[in-house]
């Protein structure tokens, strides 16, 4: 008789909830492949390619078509062929047209052909910034109104022109010129200290004020409930909201708080609080911290309420003072969720965009690498550029990730 | 350190420390809701703090408080106060300033030191007291800190632009304009056609909820209960997709809509805004299903209904809580988004609410018709999170992943 072991392999009704459990993702994963994993590889790509923001609109020409010396006899159409980009040459270039009713056309230019009423003509090579005109001599057939067929070359039916251009999204032309750019560029140093700046001072800013406000809240009393939302507002309000508010109260001309500080005293002119380097960098940390302590705050509050009170009655009963109660007893009990929270909060105010983007604009020492990232591709119109640091972002975030998968994923039990 | 813990020497320190925590702080209200000079002066703060401890001592008795709130009183109006009065400001607004500023001072001082002896004290008392002094301060500079912006956010669109030059620190109310206190708001939703951004904001919003629970729900569910390989790399990977930064996805999602031609439609961003939070709707959803009892399924599935309806009939009723979280969750970020708003669009018939409000932060358009759009913005947002706190916190606590 042989040795009974569990059934190996998966069995067919395994197959099947694993074809369903597939069928239930596969959505999911369709449409997050789509704008996230495809878009990560696409901007790979375009980080070794020349691009500017003019090279989005693909190359093609451009016809337009009108009736010159009408009425005349020596009247003809002109289509005028127009190649607008500054270095790509167009080959192939076909332009048709349709000829209204009752027009006859005088000798062709030699590049076009006529079927019945349909015009086309081919061109071989439209060179950068360069035109071309082809002009059609045309008679009216009696009988039609001259006007009503002007209208009609000029309006009914439009000339089309179509060619084929070198893609610079899809060439095989590659280059390293973007990455030598943003790392030579002289601001690299400051953008690279900005951002370990704003990530790290933020990061631990906002859990320390997050613990603080966790420590005053952790107790029951009339209008906890009230304090509690309302130290929540700065994490729920709109980002745009309350970065504006913050930029018109510190206004340095007309800002509320300025005015306060000159009327207390405690200056003399007023501070240009997001135009002043260092000020600007501070500035901008302190905004971070302000508008994300309320998660810290949230969490460690929850956890906070979860810790048995029979310990610290306890350690009264042992005399272990206030401050040593939190210190032996609290901090050990919130380590996890601290670690945890600093890890989050570290990948996501390193990711922070929009804040830094609304309050300075990336101005006066506070371009960090995700704001660098649309200043090189927007401001400075290098696309190519902008998906340099863009992978150097993700490079960075993948290290973190490795960390954070090592940790969290711990903590959280996945 | 053990100096410190004498009561004759804790009671003066931390009487001068409140006193110049409360001076402040009064000064800075005052200042905000009058328009007026109210000037903490930091050493006379110092000193008559450490005097108003001799009130709080045993020997002062109940009558103690009393005449030191009058002193403090006195001595404000007299201009030798912790906070000097500016000559401009009237007696009304002076003796209210003076009398905030002696109430707010001894009577918390009184609690802080309940219970801390003149003489050696305990380590214990000595601690004690300080918390109690760190706890009302951290009370009264938190909630400034998070009330001010508002405040001055809420009172700056009420203003016009002539108030506002002339003194940028009154935020009082001149309730005789009427209904001119709203023009700002009547010019936003007459000219600059907000009625029509908050209705795109707000069905926009609801269609990613929409389409992100559909998403969601069903791959949630597979994550949670049904056994397949890659599982775990799965649920991993689902966090990994939050670590990558908006900004980096926006380059390629503009360079991608520029060329299909979906930038600057709302079927572009109605496409983008639910990817964006489907994978943390799917782990805050992953979360909960998994604490549901399975058993109830597998009834279920005895009695012959198949995973579908399971799903359907059992599993969906049993986690409304969860749902109503989730939804407001993601509602809540889409309704801030701004990053993909401002960069997909650019026709002003088509904007959300954030990116109307960032067309107004322009030099030609007065600041306070800005913060009336911040308001336009955030109200809503704020009634919500109000009227559903109890969601909306569980939503945020389960949601972390998401900055």
């Amino acid at each position: 008789m042989t040795e009974l072991t569990p059934p190996r392999g998966h069995g067919p009704l395994a197959r099947r909830e694993a074809r369903l459990a597939w069928g239930l993702l596969l959505p999911t994963i369709l449409s997050v492949s789509l704008v996230v994993v495809l878009p990560l590889l696409s901007i790979f790509w375009i980080s070794f390619k020349p691009i500017g923001l003019a090279d989005l609109r693909p190359t093609a020409p451009v016809v337009r078509e009108d009736l010159r010396d009408a009425g005349e006899p020596t009247q003809y159409v002109r289509y005028r062929l127009q190649n607008r980009s500054q270095d790509t040459p167009i080959t192939d270039v076909v332009l048709t047209d349709v000829l209204p009713e009752g027009l006859t056309p005088g000798t062709l230019p030699q590049e076009c052909t006529l079927d019945g009423a349909a015009l086309r003509c081919e061109v071989d090579l439209l060179e950068p910034s360069s035109r071309l005109t082809l002009e059609l001599p045309v008679t009216f057939d009696t009988g039609f109104d001259a006007e009503a067929l002007e209208d009609a070359i000029e309006d009914e039916t439009e000339a089309l022109a179509t060619g084929r251009a070198d893609n610079i999204l899809t060439n095989t032309e590659f280059t390293l010129e973007n990455f030598a750019r943003i790392f030579d560029d002289d601001e690299f140093l400051t953008v690279l200290w900005a951002t370990v700046f704003y990530t790290v001072v933020g990061t631990v800013g906002a859990l320390v004020v997050g613990l603080f406000a966790a420590l005053l809240l952790n107790k029951s009393f009339k209008g906890q409930g009230v304090l509690r939302g309302l130290y929540l507002f700065p994490y729920v309000a709109p980002v745009i909201a309350v970065a504006f508010t913050w930029v018109i109260l510190l206004d340095p001309f007309s800002g509320s708080a300025n005015a306060l500080l000159i009327q207390m005293g405690l200056v003399d002119a007023p501070i240009n609080f997001f135009g002043d380097r260092p000020l600007a960098l501070i500035m901008v940390t302190v905004f971070e911290i302000w508008r994300y302590f309320p998660l810290s705050f949230l969490f460690i509050l929850a956890r906070m309420q979860s810790i048995d009170t029979d310990m610290y009655e306890a350690a009264d009963m042992d005399g272990a003072t206030p401050f040593q109660q939190f210190w032996y007893l609290s901090v050990p009990q919130l380590l996890g969720i601290l670690s945890v929270l600093f890890l989050l909060r570290f990948i996501w105010t390193f990711n922070k965009f929009d804040d830094i983007f609304l309050l300075t604009g990336g101005n006066a020492g506070t371009r960090t690498l995700t704001v660098n990232v649309y200043e090189q591709a927007f401001a400075v119109s290098n696309i190519g550029a902008g998906a340099a640091v863009a992978v150097v972002v993700f490079c960075v975030l993948l290290v973190f990730s490795v960390f954070f998968l090592k940790y969290v994923s711990q903590e959280e039990g996945l | 350190m053990s100096f410190l813990r004498h009561g004759y020497v804790t009671g003066p320190i931390i009487g001068a420390l409140w006193m110049l925590v409360a001076g402040f702080t009064v000064a800075v209200v005052m200042s905000f809701s009058t328009g007026e000079a109210f000037r903490p002066v930091g050493w006379a703060c110092l000193v008559w703090g450490a005097l108003t401890w001799l009130s709080t001592i045993p020997a002062a008795g109940r009558v103690g408080p009393i005449l030191a709130g009058l002193v403090l009183l006195a001595a404000t109006l007299l201009g030798l106060g912790p906070i000097v009065i500016g000559p401009e400001v009237g007696t009304i607004g002076a003796v209210i300033g003076g009398i905030v500023l002696a109430v707010s001072a001894v009577w918390p001082l009184r609690i802080m030191l309940k219970g801390l002896p003149l003489g050696t004290t305990t380590r214990h008392a000595f601690e004690d007291a300080v918390i109690r002094f760190l706890t009302g301060a951290g009370y009264v500079i938190f909630t400034a800190l998070v009330a001010i912006p508002f405040y001055v956010m809420v009172m700056t669109s009420l203003k016009n632009q002539q108030q506002l030059v002339q003194n940028p620190l009154d935020f009082s109310i001149d309730l005789s304009r009427g209904l001119d206190l709203f023009s700002s708001y009547i010019e936003l939703f007459g000219q600059f056609n907000f009625g029509s951004y908050l209705w795109t904001s707000f069905y926009v919003s609801v269609l990613t909820v929409f389409i992100t629970l559909l998403f969601s729900v069903p791959g949630a569910y597979a994550v949670a209960r049904l056994r397949f390989t890659g599982r775990t790399l799965f649920s991993r990977s689902i966090l990994l997709i939050y670590m990558v930064p908006m900004i980096v996805l926006a380059l390629p999602i503009y360079i991608a809509f520029s060329m299909t031609g979906l930038r600057n439609t709302i079927t572009g961003i109605v496409m983008i805004y639910p990817v964006t939070t489907i994978p943390v709707a799917l782990y805050m959803l992953q979360g909960y299903f998994r604490g549901l009892p399975a058993e109830v399924e597998e009834a279920g599935l005895m009695d012959g209904l198949t995973r579908l309806r399971v799903i359907w009939k059992i599993t969906l009723p049993l986690s409304l809580p969860a749902l109503a979280s989730v939804s407001l969750y993601v509602f809540m970020i889409a309704w801030n988004e701004f990053l993909l708003a401002f960069m997909l669009l650019d026709d002003p018939s088509k904007f959300t609410l954030t990116r109307g409000v960032a067309m107004l932060n322009s030099s030609e358009i007065p600041r306070q018709h800005l913060m009336a759009g911040a308001v336009i913005a955030t109200v809503p947002i704020m009634a919500l999170f109000l009227g559903l706190e109890r969601f909306m916190t569980k939503g945020l606590t389960a949601g972390a992943v998401k900055g």
